[in-house]
């Protein structure tokens, strides 16, 4: 089943080359991202680069599991020489000098990068509608978003594009657009990855997260990049977790959480019932529980996220980097309000403009204090419920679509589908997106499930097991043709 | 009326770590611009802070020597504001956790003045303005500063000075800052009010940014008391506002008033988990702390008898202290060490960088033998001085310079020989001597001591001098 131990499998028994693997997800690359608007820069000279020297490794016998293995990065982690655009006009020419911890640790590996995938400009939206390089589409269905932030990637991934991609997590950028494209998609718990390199959102809540095929994937995926990395004061590492998926899971404990399911659609209502006959039919008990701070959760968070965010983003200046105003400026404060009115779209200005008020003096108390308190309450309250459950199940998302297009309007309500994933961010909890076996608009439901903290082992095995019932769907028609006949994976 | 000062200090020293404090950068003074720079220090997207746990022991250290409490769990915050030599646009300082908090120092006057808190941050780059442009150097972008915040317990001018001065001195003696500041690594802001005198209420309160030299602080607070008082006086309020001092002109100027105060948006910096000192680590800190210049100014009057003055002048510098220390570990007359340590030896540490570096061609050992032999009465004093000179010159022992004949000594048959050619080559001396001048016999005394280049012993000269006379 694991795309990833099967493309290995071919290269190291010369039935495919790592040049062959590259060319063909390049061509993939090349002929869907104009549909897909998912990838922003295609580095395909590196990348044929790296499949050569993946053939080396090969030849020498020094490979791993990661090489020649066509993967993309959501273009918030930095790649030396590559641009980091962020999705932004801020960052369209920025180029850092340096790898992000996690494409160090998979190049070190031997992956190939095919490019970089567009997103929500810095991260910021739900919809990957914001990027100053265009929207990206559902590769499953056009009139869809692909979710977001990380839609680049996932769409990427469900489309064909590359056998897995990373993207970034501050309140559900991987899982929820994993969920709207009918894969899988991993928060990791804060901590288990190192976010040197990530260019920061909301530093207290973002996290590196696989996205994948499915949960072995993502298992393989998640430890290569996991580590406890001295650059990153906030990293802890993780214990390997591929190697526990197919142990056996009957006799866990499995909980809805109650106010996650208010006011969610019937198609999601579906898919958690039917998730919960699969569990009961795996052995796991599914009760529910209940988690009062969440009716806070949502405003909580975006409080603390755009808190951090006003903060993080002060320093696009352009002054020394990003985007610089044609227009002359008088003063120094001129200079750098142009560049950033030009350089940051609506959404990112309007999210800085909240940060900025929320930690402002005489409402500091009122909003970011109280925000930081309803925090600490969820925390406790969702491990209090991990003590009655291994896993707390739940939706992703209250709808199981998101029509392209529709986001900007009105982004409260926007704001509001966001419930199910943010209590992860806020928690530090590990959270994971995989698909349902309902599908509506020819993509599958996504449903999440969170555990406790470095428990990230115990929701790929989880994961595991419900794709065993039948709930992953199809892989896409460019994995199929290498893979034919090869389930056996 | 007559008002009384009400005047706090906020005091920043840069800590003298060999790496800045949340990057692997050189913090040295000086070299090319933007040369001691990295990703994390230029605050570039995707770079991480990491705490320098060296600067953490120093702050702790210098909270510490001032008798602070130190906290086992404090945590960095972000101060947020923009301006081009800060490039992250928020300067990772601490605000409502410092490091240490509630010390004390005592001034020679007796008064307490009371430390609120210690805390550590990251200096920020330097504008530099040349024809009409404006330049940054990030060079100093991130090297660690302590600030040591007082309650506003000075109520003069004086007390000001010799506050900051101490602070200098303990600072270089715990060998966490070199506190130049002329290089910027000591500089202070300072609160000032007036009030009636026997008030208890606090005025409305100016604050005089960056002074960076003891001459300048004094001027600007003593025009800042004219002024506020000149304001008083005419029955208005004084304006809440950021001042600075124009040396030149010798007065200060708003920088900024009230209304237009910075909102810092102070919130917990997420990139950096809370600092943990651990009881064993502050008790392993506290071992290692030194004696400090007070107490060891009371120790040097009270065990050797020194003047307040010589005191104060051996303990203003750590490395000329441990010298002296050094020199009368072998020695019993640590008088003796102060007289040439204050004379012949700072005669040539001329500057206070050369007195703070001591750097001084004769060793401890090297001196204390010198002196020793003036307390086994085998060498004078001024043959002693003649000596120290040379040895200071050449970098000699003493018993390479010295003579055989030096160091004989004297017999009474050459020092009645002496005498007697003393007596007959000066006939005015004796003469005057003789119809009641006492003074008359100290010529005749010095002639004896330039013939034998001083090896005599002077009270014995002159009991064989009144014998023949």
């Amino acid at each position: 089943m694991s795309v990833i131990r099967c493309l290995h499998s071919l290269m190291q028994n010369r039935k495919i080359s790592p040049q062959e693997l590259t060319e063909h997800f390049l061509k993939m690359v090349l002929e869907e991202n104009p549909r897909l608007n998912a990838c922003i820069t295609i580095a395909d000279k590196t990348s044929r680069k790296q499949a050569e020297e993946a053939a080396k490794r090969f030849e020498k016998g020094s490979d791993t599991q990661f090489t020649g293995l066509p993967v993309l990065l959501k273009d918030n982690l930095c790649v030396q020489g590559l641009p980091a655009t962020c999705a932004s006009r801020m960052l369209a020419d920025f180029v850092p000098v340096y790898d992000a911890a996690v494409w160090e640790q998979l190049h070190a590996n031997g992956a190939v990068l095919l490019g970089k995938t567009n997103m929500d400009e810095f991260a910021m939206g739900s919809s990957s509608e914001t990027s100053f390089f265009g929207p990206v589409r559902n590769p499953r269905n056009e009139a869809l978003s692909p979710g977001g932030s990380s839609g680049g990637s996932a769409a990427a991934v469900a489309g064909g594009l590359a056998v897995c991609a990373l993207g970034s997590d501050t309140g559900g950028s991987v899982r929820q657009p994993a969920a709207l494209c009918g894969i899988t998609g991993l928060k990791p718990t804060y901590g288990a990855v190192s976010r040197w390199g990530l260019i920061a959102y909301a530093s207290s809540l973002d996290q590196i997260g696989p996205i994948a095929l499915c949960a072995e994937d993502a298992a393989f995926l998640l430890d290569g990049i996991s580590t406890k990395d001295p650059r990153d004061d906030t990293s802890r590492g993780l214990a390997p977790t591929a190697s526990l998926l197919r142990e056996p899971v009957t006799g866990k404990r499995a909980a809805i959480v109650r106010e996650m399911m208010e006011g969610v659609s019937l198609p999601v209502q579906k898919a958690i019932e039917d998730t919960v006959r699969r569990l009961h039919s795996l052995g796991i008990s599914v009760t529910e529980v209940s988690v009062p701070a969440l009716r806070y959760t949502a405003s909580a968070y975006y409080i603390i996220a755009c808190a951090e965010a006003s903060s993080n983003l002060a320093r696009y200046d352009g002054l020394r980097y990003g985007h610089r105003s044609k227009n002359p400026a008088a003063s120094f404060h001129e200079f750098v309000c142009r560049n950033r009115q030009e350089g940051f779209g609506e959404e990112v200005r309007r999210r800085i403009v909240m940060g900025t008020y929320v930690l402002s003096a005489g409402h500091h108390e009122q909003y970011y204090q109280k925000a930081r308190r309803i925090q600490a309450l969820l925390r406790r309250e969702l491990l209090a419920a991990l003590e009655q459950a291994d896993i707390l199940l739940s939706p992703v998302c209250p709808v199981p679509d998101i029509p392209a297009g529709k986001t900007l309007a009105d982004p409260v309500s926007v704001y509001q589908t966001d419930l199910c994933t943010v209590a992860a961010n806020l928690s530090g909890l590990p959270a994971l997106s995989t698909p349902s076996a309902i599908w509506e608009n020819g993509h599958p439901v996504g449903i999440q499930l969170m555990a406790r903290p470095f428990a990230d082992g115990d929701l790929l095995q989880t994961a595991y097991w419900l794709e065993s019932t039948g709930t992953r769907p199809p892989y896409p028609k460019s994995i199929q043709v290498l893979m034919d006949g090869k389930e056996e994976f | 009326m007559e008002y009384e000062l009400v005047c706090g200090l906020e005091t920043h020293i840069e800590l003298s770590t060999k790496t800045k404090v949340f990057c692997g950068c050189s913090t040295a003074f000086g070299g090319e611009p933007n040369t001691h720079c990295c990703p994390v220090c230029l605050g570039l997207p995707g770079s991480l802070p990491k705490l320098n746990r060296q600067a953490v022991e120093y702050t702790i250290l210098a909270g510490l020597a001032l008798g602070c409490e130190i906290s086992p769990i404090s945590h960095m915050d972000r101060k947020n504001y923009c301006y081009p030599d800060l490039p992250k646009a928020y300067q990772i300082s601490q605000y409502d956790t410092p490091l240490c908090h509630d010390g004390e120092v005592k001034l020679s006057n007796g008064r307490v003045i009371r430390i609120e808190r210690i805390h550590l941050e990251e200096d920020a780059g330097k504008l530099i303005h040349e024809s009409g442009r404006t330049l940054v150097d990030y060079n100093r972008c991130g090297v660690p500063l302590i600030e040591i915040v007082t309650k506003p317990d000075f109520r003069s001018v004086e007390e000001a000075r010799e506050y900051l001065e101490l602070m200098q001195l303990t600072m270089r003696y715990l060998g966490i800052s070199d506190c130049k500041m002329q290089e910027g690594s000591l500089r202070s802001d300072v609160n000032i009010s007036l009030r009636p005198k026997g008030s208890e209420q606090l005025g409305i309160r100016t604050e005089i940014k960056n002074m960076n030299s003891f001459t300048f602080m004094e001027r600007a607070i003593a025009y800042e008391i004219r002024r506020q008082a000149a304001i008083l006086d005419a029955g208005q309020c004084v304006q809440q506002e950021t001042l600075r001092f124009l040396p030149e002109e010798n007065r200060t100027e708003p920088m900024r008033s009230k209304e237009d105060a910075q909102d810092y948006r102070f919130f917990p910096e997420p990139d950096l988990c809370a600092v943990m000192v651990p009881a064993g680590e502050i008790e392993r800190l506290r071992a290692k702390l030194p004696e400090l210049p007070q107490a060891k100014q009371n120790r040097y009057q009270q065990q050797f008898g020194l003047s307040e003055e010589e005191a104060r002048l051996l303990t203003r510098y750590r490395k000329i202290a441990e010298y002296f220390e050094a020199v009368i570990s072998h020695i019993q007359t640590p008088k003796n060490a102060a007289n040439c340590i204050l004379g012949q030896i700072f005669r040539r540490l001329k500057t206070e960088d050369d007195k703070e570096r001591a750097e001084i061609p004769v060793s401890p050992d090297a001196l204390a033998e010198l002196i020793g032999l003036l307390e086994s009465k085998k060498l004078r004093i001024d043959l002693l001085k003649k000596t120290l000179e040379t040895m200071l010159d050449t970098g000699k022992g003493c018993m390479e310079l010295l003579s055989q004949e030096d160091l004989a000594g004297i017999s009474p048959e050459q020092l009645e020989s002496l005498c007697r050619q003393a007596i007959d080559e000066n006939p005015k001396a004796v003469q005057d001597f003789r119809s009641g001048k006492e003074k008359a016999l100290k010529a005749l005394l010095g002639a004896v001591m330039r013939q034998c280049r001083g090896r005599a012993d002077a009270a014995e000269t002159e009991k064989f001098l009144r014998k023949m006379l």
